[in-house]
């Protein structure tokens, strides 16, 4: 049995609830902030001092912002193009490399691995100048190419550790019937390895998307055009500037946390062995 | 014997190719977006460049101490940025494991909505850092903040404070949400290192007369030890890189005194072009790759793929 904690000794039910209470809202106040501040009008949000909560829910704010200064159908567009992009690029490349190394001992599959590694660890902050003379030169929609490049390759490692863990836990045999039976080692990829580690496969998909989704740095040095950025370079352009209308502002930022928030609760248990290598389950 | 080996050697480079088509694509993406941006990165470090990135002919090492190099540009408080740099780093990173600790040992214990509450706690991972940020700039605002209302109205503040409009206080309160945003992946870590403690050890310290505290800091700390070395490095890395929050914290123009070396390298790239921006990232760059050496060397994450 796992260690829970106490020894024989029930948790104390009181002591319990009330850090559990102090947990619930201590991660979550931001977020029920962003919410409660998205449903005001705009005299209710620039009230000196502010209201804490609507008189009454402003729900249409999340009609109203799409044609307002705020502007986030572009934003909203980048972000998703850039984000299944990337995921997609990660799928195509990783997924062939994870089943190799998994299954396959060869000369330099240590330094491949060390390779992943570092980029792991690495990030498009530290390189962003050099991201920046590289890519610099990506006008329009190439710019959004270029961000699909940087955010699959800095994403790259997480979904070969993950994946190829998963591949390795199948047993070979699986793999030997199946090219005994006559197929081809792509064929049992996809046909055999493939449908037996889907949960790895998810997990991968689900941490680029999210990542790439909320990515910062390499978009705020890339793009320059206001209408091409995705919602992390275009929305804090608006706070303390001309406009004031920040509870459209707050219905952006809502409308962009729901989907990465129910897609990131979904692959909540496996995430670990990815992020730390493997080195902790 | 020696044909044996080289036999060997042979089939060995055979297996590499054999290898290649299936691992090329990941080299070629890496190659190009991680290691050739990092080649082009020195060689700017050496080149004279407009604000607006317009070459100018080599510069040697005008970019590092040149009259605007990256370490000797006047007006650039630069003993404050290594204080704040090493501050930043060392106070977010060990807060984040404090507060970490705390709450795994909390969120292993079996109580009714157990699995509910963990899915709350990755709130702050899963969000963006912008998005996150952003509220709290927006409540700590001196004049339509809620947060700032609320300090008044309970008697913590005596009136409203402009938090994010001074260098001071707004270093600190982006500290705060360094933190907040770093506690959900370090605590889901401790948490999956705790389940390798066995219960039946802890048991038997328990029998022994060991105390809460001691059966804590003698069995189930050293058995976290892997898990804190792993989330710790990982945390240096991420913390030292971030940019929005302390870029969406402080509306405070210029070199200012909340800048940390990560922060000025997007200032630079600005104000005195990709030239300076890159001799200063050549060091900040040089610090992550000794972290990553010393997560490779400590952690061994390949050990179970060997």
């Amino acid at each position: 049995m796992a260690y829970r904690g106490g020894v024989h000794k029930k948790p104390n039910p009181i002591a319990t609830l009330i850090g559990a209470l102090f947990v619930l809202l201590f991660f979550s106040f931001p977020y029920l902030l962003m919410v409660i501040s998205s449903l005001k009008t705009r005299e209710e949000i620039t009230k000196i001092p502010p209201e804490y909560f609507p008189a009454a829910p402003q729900f249409d704010n999340y009609l109203k912002v799409w044609a307002s200064q705020v502007d986030p159908g572009n934003s909203l567009l980048a972000t998703t193009v850039i984000s299944f992009g990337a995921t997609l690029l990660v799928l195509l490349i990783a997924t062939p490399a994870a089943y190799y190394v998994a299954r396959f001992k060869f000369r330099g599959r240590m330094v491949f691995l060390f390779l992943v590694l570092i980029t792991q660890m690495l990030q498009p902050t530290v390189l962003a100048v050099g991201l920046y003379q590289e890519f610099s030169q990506w006008r329009g929609y190439l710019v959004w190419v270029a961000l699909i490049l940087i955010n699959g390759a800095f994403n790259l490692s997480f979904a070969v550790w993950i994946m190829q863990s998963f591949f390795a836990s199948v047993p070979k045999e699986i793999d030997e019937a199946a090219l005994l039976d006559g197929l081809t080692r792509v064929q049992t990829l996809f046909k055999v390895s493939l449908p037996l580690v889907w949960p790895g496969i998810v997990t991968a998909i689900v941490f680029v998307f999210v990542n790439t989704w909320n990515e910062f740095a390499a978009a705020f040095i890339l793009v320059q055009d206001s209408s091409l950025q995705p919602l992390t370079v275009s929305m804090p352009r608006f706070l303390g500037m001309y406009i004031r209308d920040w509870q459209l502002l707050f219905t952006v930022a809502t409308v962009a946390i729901v989907p990465v928030v129910i897609l990131f609760a979904l692959i909540e248990k496996r995430l670990i062995g990815g992020l730390t290598a493997g080195a902790v389950k | 014997m020696s044909t044996v080996v080289a036999a060997r050697r042979a089939s060995g480079w055979k297996d590499t190719i054999t290898a290649l088509p299936w691992i090329a694509p990941t080299l070629l993406l890496i190659a190009a977006v991680v290691i050739y941006p990092t080649i082009l990165m020195f060689q700017t470090a050496f080149v004279k460049y407009t604000p607006q990135g317009v070459e100018r002919g080599p510069a040697g090492f005008a970019n590092f101490n040149g009259p605007a190099g990256a370490f000797t540009f006047p007006t650039v408080p630069w003993p404050a940025i290594w204080t704040n740099t090493v501050v930043w780093v060392v106070v977010v990173v060990l807060a984040t494991l404090v507060c970490s600790l705390a709450l795994a040992q909390f969120l292993n214990k079996d109580f009714p909505g157990r699995k509910l509450l963990r899915l709350v706690v990755i709130l702050p991972w899963a969000c963006s850092v912008v998005m996150t940020t952003t509220v709290f700039n927006y409540g700590l605002q001196a004049d339509v903040g809620v947060f700032n209302r609320l300090f008044v109205d309970t008697g913590i503040l005596q009136a409203a404070q402009g938090f994010t409009k001074n260098p001071a206080t707004s270093f600190w309160v982006a500290v705060f949400v360094a933190v907040y945003v770093s506690i959900p992946f370090t605590t889901y870590t401790i948490l999956a290192g705790l389940q390798s403690v066995p219960g039946d050890v802890i048991e038997a310290a328990h029998m022994d007369g060991a105390n809460v505290i001691q059966r804590y800091w003698s069995i189930v700390f050293p058995m976290l030890r892997p898990a804190i070395a792993a989330a710790m490095l990982i945390n240096i890395i991420n913390v030292f890189n971030s940019l929005p929050i302390l870029k969406i914290l402080n509306e405070a123009p210029g070199y200012h005194t909340a800048h940390t070396t990560t922060t000025l390298i997007f200032e630079y790239k600005v104000k005195l072009g990709p030239g300076v921006a890159s001799a200063l990232s050549i060091v900040n760059f040089g610090f992550c790759l000794l972290i990553i050496a010393i997560y490779l060397a400590v952690v061994k994450p390949t050990k179970e793929v060997q």
